[in-house]
Order: structure tokens, then C-alpha cells, then sequence
């Protein structure tokens, strides 16, 4: 067993050996994507809920993608589209799914903990896609493949986590993740969007930009929430962008092998500038690839798949 | 004549206990002798009743009936919550023989009438005193002042917008210029919301790590020391509600020192639980103020302990499971507190060295007397027979069906806890037994 929870709800909860399983099952999975059949179909008559209780566009499709390349029946629904008007409890929610008898639930939900909550009185597998700012598992798996394959082992690679800290789902679940495979981790952003406890988690926290990419391996940049306090926590766009937005000058700066990642979608010349978005550093497509094959891994692997049954990967 | 539980003599003895009077727990076995709901004689020895009734004691703890200055009955509006009879039993369950309602109803108490009707329905209830406060704005918009000489004479025993601050400082001021006159206590939410914003948790290591937006502690100290600096400038008696962080405990140490006029409370929770135990995004631990770090539980505790904080009191707050069903940060503010306040104190304050059971039981009943001036909380002859047989060294896990409140959120359900009120007695009269701590059925 790959796995030993029968949910996925962050990377807090996985072990390293569980990150690095994993990713070993999601590189066969992405050695798939090349040939002219694609799906893989396993999921056969098995039955995934996608609630997506916050708006999403890029994950909602990459697990769809995932669900569909290991036909799985699939069902999407909304807060927007569906009956499930706000203010209804999780519990409820949660009833309604397990009285349709699903097989697994892919949740994103706007309230820290949710997963978690639906995880303890569903008996299906459930699979976290995005917890308030808690974590964002897949998004953190997803990340740690990338920069897997350029730098193999990350004991002791300097990964730089730019952006709203304070709010970010994905660097939480970076952190965890990151750590447990022995990165180094360094948090970098106003300090208005990083909190400084933070730091008790193993990581570094680095308010200068320059400093904190220095002899950066890698920078996630995090996507800056416009709508999220501007004006309060930064005064502005601009203003982010002269401080902490990757530019050309930046890249510049850093180690010639060092390469750049974004977890969409981009606010170009906000966190980062349109020609470092284009440019030759970042790797922002593969992290796009390696999405769905993280999730068709957590998939099979949560449906009781045999990691032996795949044949060998790259 | 024999003594029985099912009918209390008018004039009776409790024999073979401790008393407890004035912050100390007598070390030789005691006796009360109560008649017609007072207290005719106390003391150590032969009572002076021969063949009366005699409640054996079993060596308990006799003590004056608890004290709860800040509860939250959600009577009228949110009788789903509570109501005044069922947070009486509560208060019963727990030892208290008095408690002070706020006044965040719907509608709030904030006229002589509402005051009037909490009054009534309390003693419709008579399972203990309930004293009402009122509110210090209309509707507690924070705009205009009610009327406090109204409110009082009808029964009110000091004024707060309690949920809320008044953020508009003139008006505190002039809240408490009115109710210096009136001789009743401004009682304050102490929270700068500016500070605070849309905060469900402390702001701090856990919430950092959750992912739930923090309540800086800034927020509770600022606020403490704009109302201290307004109770030093009118000279009215400010009570601050709820302490939980240090510094705050530390402005009113220095506001004392320096003679303003300033009492305040702290909660069972706020001196047993911190910020971790959120980690697993329960309801059960969401709270205003939040629970905050372990040097603030510990300032708190050693606040108590020197008098700094001049009285423990519960803020008991249900909410239906319904609401506490949501997730975390949709949840609402607050848990319940009276069932089990005895039992958090003898655990984290007795059992911890930070001070001996005489003294928190006087933080229980006679000290949050003093506070607002009612003439309770005292085991003495001619005084009303409020008193409480308390088991401190019950020990017993907490379950839901320990809670008598409308209510089920407690912080405490699955803990162990030592302390528990065996029987209560309103003017003599029996409000709550527990048969497993006494006189077992």
C-alpha cells in the first residue's frame, strides 16, 4: 500500500515515503500522455464527485481530465449550479453524497478544514482540492514532481516561495511537502502576507527578494489575490511588482540553472513580468502536465490500484 | 427526624462538612443551620438545633453559592440556544446559585422593560438569581445612550454591549460618567475590530498554520487601555470582561497600582486551553476573545492568583449543534461554561499549584459579589441560604449528558476533570443534586 489513509486532505498528513510513492506511480501515468491512447481504464464504473463549493477553473479540469483518463463516471457540480445554497452545513452536504452511494469526493471548499471534516463522516475516499488557505495537496504534489525532475533528489535545493503566504493554500501545502523530503524552504513576500511564526514549520522567512532568491534552486511564485486587500495588505499593484515581482532584472539575478514556477493563473507584470512568463526559465506547462498525472496517481492509488499492474514509467 | 432529599424541611442542619468562608477552607468538620431559607448559624462544633433534619455533609465542601457575572441566556430571540429556565438548571448543575445575563438578546435589553421581563422570567424559573444587565446603546449600535436610571431601578447591575465594543469612545465615556452616578459597573468588550477584522482565531503559530485568519492580541490590549484610560478620566467603575491575553492583564495591573477605578474577569477556558487546541478545525474551540497563547494562559492564571483579575466568570455562550456544525470559521463565537467552571478551576488551578481551593472558590462567589456590590457569595449567619456542597476531588469525564444547558458545545466533552457540585441550594432550598457526588439514590 502506497497510501495508508483512505483520503488525501494535505501533505501535513503524508509521510515521505507516501510523497515520493506517489510521484513515482504519477511519472508512469504522465509516460502515457505521449502515446496516441492516452487513457488508462481502470476507473470503470466507479463513480467520482467533483464539489467544487468555490469557484476553480484549472483544477476542477485537470481532475476531470484525470477522472476521465481512467474512465471513471463523473459528477460536477457547482455552489453556483447546484441546489446546494450557501449557508448549508457540510453535514448536510455530506449526507447527501454518502446517500448516493460515490466512490470518491473531490472537495474545494472556501473553509479551512472541510476535507477534513467530510474525510471523518464519509466513508468514500476523499480527495482535498483546496481547503481556504489550508492546503492544497494535489497543487503541492504537482509542484514537487516538477522540480523533481530537474533536480532530482531535493535534499538540501533551495526552493523560494514568493507571494501572499498568509493566504496561500499552495504554500502551505509546498512547506509541508518540501520539507519532509529535506528542501530547503524559503518564504519570501511583504510581511503584511507572511507570517513570521511560520518559521516554526523549518522554513525561512526572507522579506527581501533579492536575498531570498539569491542561491534559489527554484521560485514558486504564487499567484497575488488582486481582490484580496489591496490597499490594505500592499498598496497596490505596482507597488508589488517593484518589490517582490519577478522581472527580467530578477531572473538575471539568480543561479543560471535556477527555474521558475507558477501555480496559474498568472497576474502578468504583477508577481510576474509577461516576458519572464514566456521566457526560457519557467517550467509553468510541465506543472500543468504533471497535474493530471499526480491525480490519476491519487486516484488509482486511493481505488485500490496495483502500482505493479502499470508497467514501468520513464 | 431524618433527613430526605425528596422534601427540605424548612429548618434543617448539613453537618460533617468543610466550610468554606472567606477565602478559606475550614480544616475542622463544620455545620450550617438553616432556617426559613437563611442562614441561622455556622460554625465548627455542636450546632445549637438538636433533632433537626441533618443532611450528612459526607466531609464535601460547603460553600457559599457560586457567582457567575457573564452568561449569555439568549433569552428572548434565541430560545433554540437557551432559555433563562434551562441556563438556570446549568447554572444550578454547576454550583451557582447567582448569575449577571448580558444583554445581546434579539431584541437586546435595552429598556427598563426587557430588563424587567429578564428579571420576572428568572424568578419564574427560581433555580437561581438572574441579574440583568443592560445595554449601554440602543440596540447596541454603538449611537445612542439607553436609559440607565430606568434600567437600574428595574434591576439592571451595570451596562455593556457585550459581542460587541462600543467603538465610539465618547460614548464610553459618557456611559460610564452615567453609571458612576448610578453606582453600577460599565462592563467592557474589550476588542478594537479595526485590529481584530474578520479574525476567527488567535493570530498567531496555529493560525498561520491552519490557514484561518488571526485575532491579533493588539486588539484586546489597545481596547483594554483606551477604556482603563476613560474609567481614569471619568472616574466610573469599568469592568473589563474576558481577559485573555497578557498584556492586557499587565494594563490593568498598572491601572490598579495607579487607583482607577477597574475590575475584570477571566474565563475557565482562557486559563486552561491555548491556541493548539484549534488544530483540528473543532467549533468547540472558537471563541471571542479566542484562545490565545500558553504565556497568556499562564498570565491569566497568575493574574487570578496575585488579584490582578478580580473574579472568574464563564461566559456561557450555546449555540445549537446546528450552528456549531459549520465549519470553523462560519461557526459562531462561543462555548458553554457553567456546568463545568468548578471542575476546570480545581483541575488547572488547584491541581497546578497556582493557588488552594479557599481562594477559588472566593474567586467564584464572593469576589465577583464585591464586583458589582450584591450582598452574596458569603456563608454567615443572617445571610441568605445560597450555598453549594462541592466534591473537589470528584473526579468524572465530561459528556453530554453532564450539560443542562439547551445547548452541547462545550470545550471540555471527553475531558477529565476533577471538582464537581454535589448539591445546590437556593434560600435553603434544593436546585441541583448530582447523586453520584452525594446522598446516592
Amino acid at each position: 500500500m502506497i497510501l495508508k489513509s483512505k483520503d488525501v486532505l494535505g501533505l501535513e498528513d503524508m509521510s515521505a515515503e507516501e510523497i515520493l510513492g506517489v510521484l513515482e506511480i504519477a511519472s508512469r501515468f504522465r509516460a502515457v500522455f505521449d502515446r496516441p491512447v492516452r487513457n488508462v481504464p481502470i476507473m470503470r464504473g466507479r463513480t467520482v464527485v467533483n464539489f467544487f463549493h468555490e469557484p476553480s477553473t484549472r483544477t476542477r479540469i485537470s481532475f476531470e481530465l484525470a477522472e476521465k483518463r481512467l474512465s471513471a463516471d463523473i459528477v460536477n457540480f457547482s455552489a453556483a449550479t447546484s441546489s446546494f445554497k450557501k449557508g448549508e452545513t457540510l453535514r448536510d452536504t455530506a449526507e447527501n453524497l454518502a446517500a448516493m452511494k460515490i466512490d470518491m469526493l473531490v472537495i474545494r471548499h472556501s473553509s479551512p478544514g472541510s476535507a477534513r471534516y467530510l474525510a471523518r463522516v464519509l466513508d468514500c475516499s476523499v480527495i482535498n482540492a483546496g481547503d481556504g488557505a489550508h492546503e492544497h495537496p494535489t497543487q503541492g504534489l504537482l509542484d514537487i514532481m516538477t522540480m523533481r525532475q530537474r533536480l532530482g533528489d531535493l535534499r538540501g535545493k533551495k526552493v523560494t516561495i514568493i507571494g501572499d503566504i498568509a493566504h496561500s493554500r499552495v504554500a502551505r501545502s509546498n512547506i509541508w511537502g518540501l520539507t519532509k523530503l529535506g528542501a530547503e524552504v524559503t518564504l519570501c513576500g511583504p510581511p503584511t502576507m507572511v507570517p513570521g511564526s511560520l518559521e516554526k514549520l523549518g522554513v525561512t522567512v526572507e522579506c527581501d527578494l533579492r536575498k531570498a532568491v539569491a542561491d534559489a534552486d527554484v521560485l514558486n511564485v504564487l499567484r497575488i489575490q488582486l481582490e484580496r486587500g489591496a490597499g490594505s495588505t500592499f498598496p497596490g499593484n505596482r507597488e508589488y511588482h517593484r518589490m517582490y515581482g519577478i522581472t527580467e532584472d530578477v531572473v538575471r539575478s539568480l543561479k543560471p540553472e535556477a527555474f521558475i514556477m507558477h501555480p496559474g493563473p498568472m497576474n502578468r507584470d504583477v508577481e510576474i513580468a509577461g516576458e519572464v512568463a514566456d521566457g526560457p526559465r519557467q517550467v509553468i506547462l510541465d506543472q500543468v502536465a504533471n497535474g493530471v498525472a499526480v491525480r490519476m496517481a491519487l486516484i488509482y492509488l486511493l481505488s485500490g490500484g496495483d502500482p505493479g499492474a502499470l508497467g514501468g514509467g520513464d | 427526624m431524618q433527613w430526605s432529599w425528596k422534601r427540605i424541611p424548612a429548618e434543617y442542619l448539613v453537618t460533617n462538612v468543610r466550610l468554606c468562608q472567606n477565602g478559606k477552607i475550614g480544616r475542622r468538620k463544620g455545620f450550617l443551620h438553616v432556617k426559613k431559607g437563611r442562614i441561622e448559624q455556622v460554625g465548627v462544633g455542636e450546632p445549637s438545633g438538636e433533632g433537626l433534619p441533618a443532611l450528612d455533609g459526607g466531609g464535601l465542601v460547603c460553600a457559599p453559592g457560586l457567582i457567575d457575572m457573564h452568561v449569555h441566556f439568549r433569552e428572548p430571540g434565541q430560545e433554540e440556544k437557551e432559555t433563562i429556565a434551562s441556563g438556570s438548571l446549568a447554572a444550578a448543575c454547576g454550583g451557582f446559585t447567582s448569575v449577571v445575563t448580558m444583554p445581546n438578546t434579539e431584541p437586546a435589553i435595552d429598556h427598563s422593560g426587557m430588563v424587567k421581563y429578564v428579571v420576572d422570567r428568572g424568578k419564574e424559573a427560581g433555580l437561581c438569581r438572574v441579574f440583568p444587565t443592560g445595554a449601554i446603546s440602543k440596540g447596541r449600535k454603538g449611537e445612542q445612550m439607553c436609559e440607565f436610571g430606568e434600567m437600574v431601578a428595574a434591576g439592571a447591575v451595570g451596562f455593556t454591549d457585550d459581542g460587541s465594543p462600543v467603538v465610539n469612545g465618547g460614548l464610553m465615556a459618557n456611559a460610564l460618567k452615567f453609571a458612576r452616578l448610578l453606582g453600577v459597573p460599565v462592563i467592557s468588550h474589550a476588542e478594537d475590530l479595526s485590529i481584530v477584522g474578520g479574525g476567527v482565531m488567535h493570530a498567531g503559530y496555529w493560525s498561520a498554520r491552519l490557514g484561518l485568519s488571526g485575532m491579533p492580541r493588539a486588539g484586546e490590549d489597545a481596547a483594554t487601555f483606551r477604556d482603563i484610560e476613560l474609567a481614569r478620566a471619568t472616574g466610573g467603575h469599568l469592568h473589563i470582561a474576558h481577559v485573555s491575553t497578557r498584556g492586557a492583564v499587565e494594563i490593568i495591573r498598572r491601572a490598579k497600582q495607579d487607583g482607577v477605578h477597574v475590575t475584570a474577569e477571566a474565563t475557565p477556558h482562557h486559563f486552561s486551553l491555548d491556541h493548539s487546541r484549534c488544530r483540528d478545525f473543532s467549533p468547540l474551540f472558537k471563541m471571542n476573545p479566542p484562545l490565545r497563547e500558553p504565556e497568556d494562559v499562564e498570565a491569566i492564571a497568575e493574574g487570578l492568583a496575585d488579584g490582578t483579575i478580580d473574579c472568574i466568570a464563564t461566559d456561557h455562550a450555546p449555540h445549537t449543534a446546528t450552528q456549531k456544525e459549520y465549519q470553523f470559521d462560519q461557526a459562531p463565537f462561543g462555548v458553554l461554561g457553567l456546568e463545568t467552571a468548578f471542575g476546570v478551576g480545581v483541575t488547572y488551578l488547584v491541581k497546578n499549584g497556582v493557588m488552594d481551593l479557599g481562594k477559588l472558590i472566593a474567586l467564584m462567589s464572593e469576589r465577583p459579589a464585591a464586583v458589582l456590590g450584591l450582598p452574596y457569595g458569603k456563608l454567615e449567619e443572617g445571610a441568605v441560604a445560597d450555598f453549594t456542597l462541592l466534591d473537589p476531588d470528584h473526579v468524572w469525564t465530561v459528556t453530554v449528558d453532564h450539560l443542562r444547558s439547551r445547548s452541547r458545545n462545550s470545550s471540555y466533552l471527553g475531558e477529565e476533570l476533577t471538582g464537581k457540585a454535589g448539591a445546590t441550594f437556593l434560600r435553603g432550598r434544593l436546585t441541583w443534586r448530582d447523586p453520584e457526588v452525594i446522598g446516592a439514590d
